[in-house]
């Protein structure tokens, strides 16, 4: 081998920012080889699944769409992650903040006025952090491993949300159907740019995402997340409460997630059905991996991978391409993202004493 | 309750928490060397769809077991690549393999959905499978069951009375010391996360191809994470490792028996059971600090490279 990898002596900067577009780049690479694979012309299939989606007004309308939950808890999660509080909860804090949401718009289903809405969302948040404070509490009291009871929770949730729209919240006169009312139009987030699907939600959703980089960015506490997350006897010697961190870790990615179940039922779907998320809790960790945990690259990581959810809906359609794919994708972003890393620590060089000698 | 239906339950939880014993005792080696490997969840849904689409091919139960074994060690040989040659952080890679699997798994399973598979024949052994009560409890089996309890007994023989079981422990206590005595910490730690990824998968064939014999999207439900839960409940010992896979295979089957006795309870309630049995044995289980730090291996979930310390 005429290649040596050695150590740097400091973790290179570029590298940093580099290696999320590595990653990028060779997971498009894998998509054009998985396309030929499956029998699809490599360019056409390309073309279908991450240009044809977005083509238009319209189409990257509904890119921001897809993209707002993701952002929302990437952003929500990375204060978590940035002090190594692994918050794998949020599809389970998103389905019970759909359920608190979902439950106001119920309720008010013959009412109309302004207040639906605001409820909706604070109801949601109340939802999300609630479910997270599952977690938190049996953390801090009993040192229970956050990651495990956060899963086990997303399966209570989901079952809980399947639980409820085949019971209390079922619609009446919905012949029987496992789903709720079509909510009202006060409980609809209003569209805002003509020719899209573009609702108040995305712009809520970019709105937290800045809320996120201020607190993150400007904050002391979340400068002291940051620091927890590196040295955690530092932090603690320097008087940092590690149980404060870990209630804020979980309770930001609980809030955001709860919020983002609220804007999913009163934007895109418009009623409580059993499932509620094609998994978008789940694939917020990969968008704030991916974002380098910092809200502006959580923002364009949601982007990409929201491409990669109506990339597989238009490829389903048009080339008869299993949606599955999607999930495909999803992994081997965050596989290649994790490979790529290796370059911040390592460089490879020329060898040139082996050079020499042949 | 009659004696007939308690031994009833007691053969179905053995059934039940089969896959539990085998992909639990398969992450045991593997954090036993050291390594936390999350992916348990997506290594048993491949495994689960390589061995049932080889069963559904070959019709041989051998072919499915190899190619689900198989295709567990693919999944872990990637974990490995990213954990231990690049470094890469072991909760991160452990999550990104689920999420793969989950992927993988639903897409080549897509042709898979509407077929279902003979099952796997119950051994009856003459004579013992005759004997009441303990024939039906202890030999009227199917062979995946016997072969989990072989691996049992494989395990705990050696990771505490073979050599070669001594070094991974030591590996796992102390990479540093071990690399010192000339060990070869990767190497060994790699052979580890690939036998965990095989059982996993192994335990993945037994649901598709034994236990429900038929693919579903998705069908390992969280078992993954339970028999991740099972390892820290058992304080990293192989039998408490068994004892909690019945227990929870029990937990898993306590929904059907008690919509059996007329219980009105909504199917979704009864669904919940093992995921909070699993987050209150945890709570139990994690509120004694010490003798989780005194059990776990002492490296386990650090990076480690031996050029670099």
């Amino acid at each position: 081998m005429f290649v040596k990898i050695e150590p740097r002596s400091e973790p290179s900067k570029a590298m940093k920012y580099l290696s999320p577009l590595i990653a990028a780049v060779l997971m498009l690479i894998s998509g054009l080889i998985i396309f030929s694979l499956l029998g699809k012309n490599p360019a056409e299939a390309f073309h279908a699944f991450f240009v044809e989606p977005v083509n238009d007004l319209y189409g990257i309308g509904e890119l921001l769409i897809k993209a707002s939950p993701l952002m929302l808890i990437g952003t929500g999660l990375a204060v978590g992650f940035r002090a190594s509080i692994w918050n794998i909860g949020a599809e389970g804090q998103l389905a019970v903040g759909a359920i608190f949401g979902g439950y106001f718009a119920i309720i008010f289903y013959d009412y109309s006025g302004l207040f639906i809405l605001p409820l909706m969302i604070a109801a949601g948040a109340v939802g999300g952090m609630l479910w997270a404070s599952i977690p938190a509490l049996l953390k801090t009291v009993f040192n229970a491993n956050e990651i495990l009871v956060t899963l086990m929770l997303n399966y209570v949730a989901v079952l809980l949300l399947a639980l409820l729209v085949h019971g209390p919240l079922k619609d009446p006169n919905g012949y029987g159907f496992p789903q709720s009312v079509l909510f009202g139009d006060s409980a609809i987030l209003p569209v805002l740019v003509e020719g899209t699907r573009l609702h108040l939600g995305v712009f809520l959703a970019l709105g937290g995402v800045i809320a996120g980089w201020v607190f993150l960015q400007k904050s002391f506490t979340g400068y002291q997340m940051q620091v927890a997350g590196l040295a955690q006897k530092a932090a603690t010697y320097a008087g940092f409460k590690y149980k404060k961190l870990i209630w804020i870790g979980l309770l930001s990615g609980g809030l955001a997630a709860g919020i983002a179940g609220v804007l999913e039922i009163a934007g895109p779907i418009g009623q409580l059905l059993p499932s509620v998320s094609p998994g978008y809790g789940y694939a917020a960790i990969i968008v704030a991996f991916v974002g380098r945990l910092h809200p502006g690259g959580i923002f364009l990581s949601s982007l990409l991978m929201a491409l990669l959810y109506l990339g597989g809906e238009s490829g389903q359609m048009n080339l008869d391409l299993p949606s599955a794919v999607t999930g495909i994708f999803q992994g081997l972003l965050l596989f290649y993202l994790l490979a790529a890393d290796f370059l911040i620590h390592y460089r490879m060089r020329l060898d040139r004493s082996r050079l020499e000698v042949n | 309750m009659d004696g007939d239906i308690l031994i009833q339950i007691l053969v179905a939880s053995i059934a039940a928490g089969t896959p539990f014993v085998y992909a639990a005792l398969g992450e045991l080696v593997t954090e036993k060397s050291g390594v936390l490997n999350l992916g348990v969840e997506g290594m048993m849904l491949v495994g689960a769809i390589s061995g049932f689409i080889a069963m559904a091919k070959s019709g041989s139960l051998l072919v499915a077991v190899l190619c689900g074994m198989t295709a567990g060690a693919l999944m872990a040989l990637i974990f490995a690549v990213l954990t231990l040659t690049l470094m890469a952080n072991q909760v991160a890679s452990g999550l990104a393999l689920t999420i793969f699997g989950v992927g993988l798994s639903a897409f080549l399973g897509l042709k898979y959905t509407s077929i279902a598979l003979p099952g796997v024949p119950e051994l009856h052994i003459p004579f013992l499978s005759d004997i009441p009560v303990a024939g039906q409890l202890l030999f009227s089996h199917d062979i995946l069951i016997y072969s989990s309890l072989v691996l049992f007994g494989f395990i705990s023989w050696f990771l505490y009375k073979s050599k070669a079981g001594l070094i991974l422990r030591g590996i796992g206590e102390a990479p540093k010391s071990a690399h010192a005595l000339g060990y070869n910490v990767i190497g060994i730690r790699y052979l580890a996360v690939l036998f965990g990824g095989a059982m996993a998968g192994l335990g993945g064939v037994y649901l598709s191809v034994a236990y429900t014999p038929m693919w579903v999207e998705g069908m390992v439900a969280g078992r993954g994470w339970v028999a991740l839960a099972l390892v820290v409940f058992a304080s990293w010992r192989p039998l408490r490792v068994m004892a909690g896979a019945y227990l929870f295979g029990g937990i898993t089957i306590a929904q059907f028996h008690i919509q059996g006795f007329g219980i009105e309870i909504p199917s979704q309630l009864l669904s919940m059971l093992p995921y909070i049995a699993t987050i209150i044995v945890l709570v139990l289980i994690s509120r004694d600090q010490k003798s989780i730090r005194l059990n776990s291996p002492a490296s386990l979930g650090l990076t480690y490279h031996p050029n670099n310390q």
